[in-house]
């Protein structure tokens, strides 16, 4: 899972929003425009993995970057990437929720077989 | 703000084709599985809270058929359905599925997936289910994403409230 940043996958809009890293960085700017130093500082990893996964968000046009002085500032282009992350984040939820069910259903399994095997 | 904070459910994409979702679970195996194949069982959580399921078909053999109906809160129907392809028990449950309420021009087959349920002891009583959910191609994979947009848009009002302020 760790090795998504793979050629095969970068140019895809959909693999570079859902690895959740890169949605960290996404929502760091949707705070505002931030240097690269402010994101390594807020991801607590190392610099060039930070690189790493804005040179993937910049190929599909998540996040622009401009030159300020010697500082590079990356902005959020959520524009592009809003319909799938809101589908990410939409398919996330609904499966936690289901999860959230199932493990109350699993609790109720626990305490049957319990149950029985005290009665027995 | 933070991501997926909603449940410890992992959503990650492995390749092109592929979605993969993650979840522990403090029950043993056997119990998980049963809570994914009975449909008394299924009935009770599959809803994800949002409405009711109307329906819960599960012949459990391969080339048995599956398929539920969930009724959301506000009348909104969403129906699934496949075929078992797969299954060892207590193990793993390989299914074909497909979400009936297609939008024009996408056929069936583009749509189909394969979905492979992976149960795995986590020790301590606890299991680790992944779900791995396969297109035939990155097409189809969107043409998924599309369609599942469309049946999230009833509920995701409060979604975009969310979303909305973030993603300028």
């Amino acid at each position: 899972m760790r090795s998504m940043a793979r050629a095969a996958t970068t140019a895809d809009a959909f693999n570079a929003v859902a690895e959740p890293r890169r949605r960290q960085i996404l929502d760091l700017l949707s705070g505002g425009e931030r240097p690269v130093n402010d994101l390594v500082r807020a991801l607590g990893v190392a610099q060039p993995q930070v690189s790493k996964h804005l040179r993937v968000l910049r190929e599909v046009g998540a996040v622009d970057v401009r030159g300020d002085g010697r500082q590079r500032l990356y902005r959020l282009n959520g524009h592009a990437l809003k319909p799938i992350h809101d589908w990410v984040k939409e398919y996330e939820r609904s499966w936690s929720e289901r999860f959230d069910q199932l493990d109350a259903v699993l609790e109720e399994l626990k305490q049957e077989e319990e149950d029985d095997d005290s009665g027995n | 703000m933070t991501v997926a904070t909603s449940g410890t459910a992992i959503l990650t994409f492995p390749t092109d084709e592929q979605i993969l979702i993650t979840r522990e679970f403090d029950a043993p195996r056997h119990l998980v599985y049963r809570a994914f194949t009975e449909p008394e069982l299924v009935r009770r959580w599959w809803h994800a809270k949002r409405g009711e399921m109307k329906s819960c078909e599960i012949d459990l053999r391969v080339g048995g058929k599956w398929r539920y109906v969930a009724v959301a809160f506000d009348g909104t129907e969403v129906a699934f359905h496949g075929e078992y392809l797969d299954i060892v028990l207590e193990e793993r449950v390989v299914t074909t599925e497909v979400y009936e309420g297609l939008p024009e021009g996408v056929s069936e087959e583009d749509a189909s997936t394969t979905n492979t349920a992976t149960f795995t002891d986590a020790g301590d009583g606890r299991t680790t289910l992944t779900l791995l959910v396969q297109a035939p191609s990155k097409m189809a994979r969107d043409a998924i994403v599309d369609s599942g947009m469309e049946a999230g848009l009833q509920d995701a009002l409060d979604l975009l409230e969310e979303t909305a302020g973030s993603l300028r």
